[in-house]
């Protein structure tokens, strides 16, 4: 089999030869000529077929010459200098990044372009007077590179990025460091005549540098504290918080009295180590999104059909300006943004987005049709019934869980332990303060903060950041991306996984089909493949590409009965090729079917010359190692199918899974809703796992919700996190691993107990050096990130193909 | 050793100098995308292949 010179694909229909070059279609050898004929072949020597296969739809950006659209997408528009910003899914390579940022040599309109790789972003500067919007997207459309415009984009940008983080954790990088220096003299040399002289100096220089280190980095764990206590919780920030507070005003103290140098590079050292742990803590994959909903799923505008005195008249127009009442035109594979009703056309609805029902439903003109179907076919025109927002799906996100933070119930291991903690440590400041009281008063006071002071959980709020940071990164290699480390936490306690059947346990795509019946001839089958050849039903297409593509002849006579089947001949050969019911229509005799296969839910039967011939049943093919998956994951959880689609897959699904496995067929996407709520009241810890928009509720109602995506670039519903559907099998593992991940820090905590105690006994003792103190601090929190660090990486070892 | 006054001082503003070059480098999004320009700066020396007025050398490469 050749690959194409393009795009890497295999050959299958057709091979074009051209320039002694191999490509699969001619939208590949297209782009190839575009870029040999501007000398950018240079693309194809970066990386090995590196292109991605055009696919342009008529008429589909019309909308962009609307000057209210093209106003909102540009980010700035003045004279002969337009902005814009795209993204672009199919970036995946460097070959991308050079041929769009060469795009200048295609149209002298361009004039200079942008790629963000880990964003999948370009922003590219042109002038409309050259290339209007419309070309310069089309222009990108056929080299490959669609940009996705949707509903999003039309909403108000925000531009601004929280850098704060990295901000905090530079100013206190730098007081760290500079406090280092001016307080090394002071560690070893006592006494000496110029240290004498300088000391003061120093000391105020390093008040100076802790100023911004206390008020402006560490800010956020005062806040943090006061938030805290104020809702009654002791959180890790209030010990963290007070240790900060004390080291601050003991230091002072110590140098407006002229008592010692004070601790600020303890101080500095510990904001700096902890801010560390936050940032490391805070990975994100910019090219996804976790946020979505079906803003990014709808188009920005669609085509109205107005009759003024007879006149047609076709205009783009914004959804949201579509009143009730509005005639729409719906070309094929584009989605109806709002409930309508057909009013002219054949149309076949895949509704999988919605329902998750798998195969597209014929309606027949006056039916109504929902928001979130996609027409697969021909054009039609259908009347709104309500504006965009008012639809059936677009109210699913207006149920309250969509506005809730999820993070913000949940007590994570960290603050579960301060308590604890924080008591412990208090108690034990207090009691030895009052032993020192008796003992050697002067000494008492001294005691009380250093105790403070040394049991800062430093290491023990290091501890899960670095832990789950880890883990975090290790899942992304392994095609899991999770929206934050909470989450790992989270699913170490899950006891019920609930999951979506189509699409998430059945592989979207690969439906098995099965012939059952007389054998075909050769003149049948060949007639077949030709009639199929010329359906644009969507089971016509799946059945053709499982047919032999030899020799096939094209029909004399070809009729299409919607919603029913197809009618063809050729020489003295007649074909009906449909639904039971069109069989039964023409006087044809189905044969009776075992009840079980009967249940089956879509089957193609064939008749030649008005004899039954047989039928090819389409299976659900499920996902690779599902028995598998479910037999491990029932050994201490619970598990529920919950499907959209009808009950016909019962009997072959119950004998995949382990016994107990609930299944629930037929519910909508409130429903989904609801049963997660209704286990979550029955105390369950839930993951959901789905796919799309019909399981958006159910994935944001549950305590995890995991999308499952054949193309992670495409867009999934607001979720957790997003598991490349190649990685279904491992779904067990990340299960384990997040529960061992916790067991990690568990014993961080408990080696960061031993610095404590180590640190304590100096500290009541009450001969706490700063130099002690400037050791023990950075020394355990160091370990504690190596230990944590090592301990992940052999976990993960396992994962590892 | 009054010296030790200047030394310090200069040694604070070289600090906080590099410190000021710092903040506005993030500021401006120099550290928002740290993939891209380590790809882009090896293709320049490619760039003169393509040069329509070169089409030979070109073509040249590709048959290599």
């Amino acid at each position: 089999m050749e690959l194409c010179f393009h795009c890497g694909e295999e050959c299958l229909d057709e091979t074009i030869l051209y320039s002694e070059k191999t490509f699969c279609c001619s939208g590949c050898k297209t782009v190839f000529e575009i870029l040999n004929s501007n000398d950018l072949t240079y693309y194809y020597d970066l990386e090995k077929n590196p292109g991605i296969s055009p696919k342009i739809r008529e008429g589909k950006y019309d909308y962009l010459e609307n000057s209210e659209i093209m106003g909102k997408l540009l980010e700035f528009d003045h004279g002969t200098t337009q902005i814009v910003s795209f993204d672009i899914p199919s970036i995946h390579c460097s070959s991308c990044i050079w041929i769009l940022e060469n795009l200048h040599k295609l149209h002298k309109g361009i004039k200079s372009s942008q790629v963000d790789f880990p964003k999948k972003k370009i922003r590219l500067s042109f002038s409309s007077e050259e290339i209007s919007l419309k070309n310069l997207v089309l222009l990108l459309c056929r080299i490959g590179y669609e940009p996705n415009i949707s509903l999003d984009n039309y909403e108000e940008r925000e531009s601004n990025v929280d850098r704060s983080l990295i901000y905090k954790l530079g100013v206190a990088g730098f007081a760290f460091g500079n406090i280092m220096f001016l307080s090394f003299p002071e560690y070893f040399e006592i006494n000496e005549f110029w240290l004498d002289q300088f000391k003061h100096l120093f000391r105020w220089l390093m008040f100076s540098f802790s100023l911004p280190v206390v008020f402006y980095s560490g800010r956020d764990y005062f806040t943090s504290a006061y938030k805290g206590l104020r809702s009654g919780i002791l959180n890790i920030d209030v010990p963290i918080a007070l240790g900060i507070l004390v080291l601050f005003l003991r230091s002072t103290a110590e140098i407006v009295l002229d008592l010692g140098t004070g601790f600020f590079d303890s101080l500095s050292g510990l904001v700096f180590f902890l801010l560390l742990g936050k940032f490391f803590q805070q990975k994100t994959y910019s090219f996804l999104s976790f946020e979505r909903d079906y803003k990014s799923y709808f188009p920005i505008a669609v085509t109205r059909v107005s009759t003024e005195a007879g006149k047609i008249t076709e205009e783009q127009i914004q959804v949201y300006k579509i009143q009730k009442g509005d005639r729409i035109i719906i070309r094929n594979e584009e989605l109806i943004p709002m409930d309508a009703i057909l009013i002219k056309g054949d149309a076949s609805i895949d509704y999988s987005f919605v329902t998750g029902e798998a195969e597209p439903v014929a309606k027949v003109s006056g039916e109504k049709l929902f928001a979130g179907g996609r027409q697969q076919g021909g054009i039609i025109e259908i009347e709104a019934l309500k504006p965009v927002k008012q639809s059936y799906l677009t109210q699913l996100w207006s149920d309250e869980v969509f506005s809730k933070d999820k993070n913000s119930a949940f007590q994570n291991l960290t603050n579960k332990i301060s308590k604890r903690f924080t008591y412990a440590v208090l108690s034990i400041a207090v009691l030895s303060a009052i032993f020192w009281m008796f003992y050697d008063a002067s000494k008492a006071w001294n005691v009380f903060t250093a105790v403070l002071i040394i049991a800062c959980p430093c290491a023990i709020a290091l501890a899960a950041p670095f832990t789950l940071g880890n883990m975090l990164r290790i899942f992304g290699k392994n095609q899991l991306y999770l929206k934050d480390t909470n989450i790992i936490e989270q699913t170490a306690n899950i006891d019920t996984v609930v999951f979506d059947k189509t699409g998430t346990i059945t592989a979207n795509d690969k439906s098995r089909i099965e012939y059952e019946g007389l054998e075909l001839t050769e003149e049948e089958k060949s007639l077949l493949g030709g009639s199929l050849r010329a359906s644009n039903h969507p089971l016509s297409r799946s059945l053709y590409n499982i047919l032999d593509k030899n020799n096939i002849s094209t029909p004399e006579d070809f009729t299409e009965h919607t919603g029913l089947g197809l009618e063809t001949s050729y020489r003295d050969l007649n074909l009906k090729i449909g639904s039971s019911t069109f069989m039964n229509s023409s006087e044809i005799l189905v044969p009776e079917r075992p009840a079980e296969k009967k249940n089956e839910k879509t089957s193609v039967h064939i008749s030649s010359n008005n004899q039954y011939k047989g039928c090819f049943s389409f299976h659900n093919s499920y996902r690779e190692g599902l028995s598998e998956l479910f037999k491990e994951l029932s050994t201490d959880r619970q598990l529920i199918i919950l499907s959209g689609d009808n009950d016909g897959e019962r009997e072959r699904l119950s004998r995949l899974v382990p016994e107990g496995t609930r299944m629930y067929f037929d519910q909508k996407p409130g429903d989904k809703l609801q049963f997660i709520k209704e286990l979550q009241k029955q105390g369950n810890k839930v993951m959901m796992v789905g796919d799309g928009l019909n399981d958006a509720g159910a994935l944001a109602q549950s305590d995890v919700g995991i999308v499952i995506s054949e193309d992670i670039n495409v867009f999934s519903p607001a979720c957790d996190g997003i598991l490349d559907a190649k990685r279904f099998r491992d779904l067990g593992s990340f299960f384990k691993l997040s529960e061992r991940s916790i067991k990690v820090i568990k014993l961080s905590f408990l080696l960061s107990l031993c610095y404590n105690l180590i640190g304590l006994t100096f500290a009541v003792s009450g001969n706490l050096m700063p130099v002690v103190a400037a050791i023990l601090m950075p020394l355990s929190s160091i370990s504690i990130v190596i230990f944590t660090t090592l301990a992940t990486q052999f976990l993960s070892k396992k994962l590892k193909n | 050793m009054n010296i030790i006054y200047l030394l310090l001082a200069i040694s604070v503003i070289v600090a906080i100098i590099f410190f000021i070059a710092f903040i506005v480098s993030v500021k401006k999004g120099q550290y928002d995308d740290v993939y891209t320009p380590s790809v882009r700066m090896l293709f320049d020396d490619e760039l003169v292949k393509t040069d329509p007025e070169n089409k030979q050398p070109l073509n040249k490469v590709k048959s290599n």
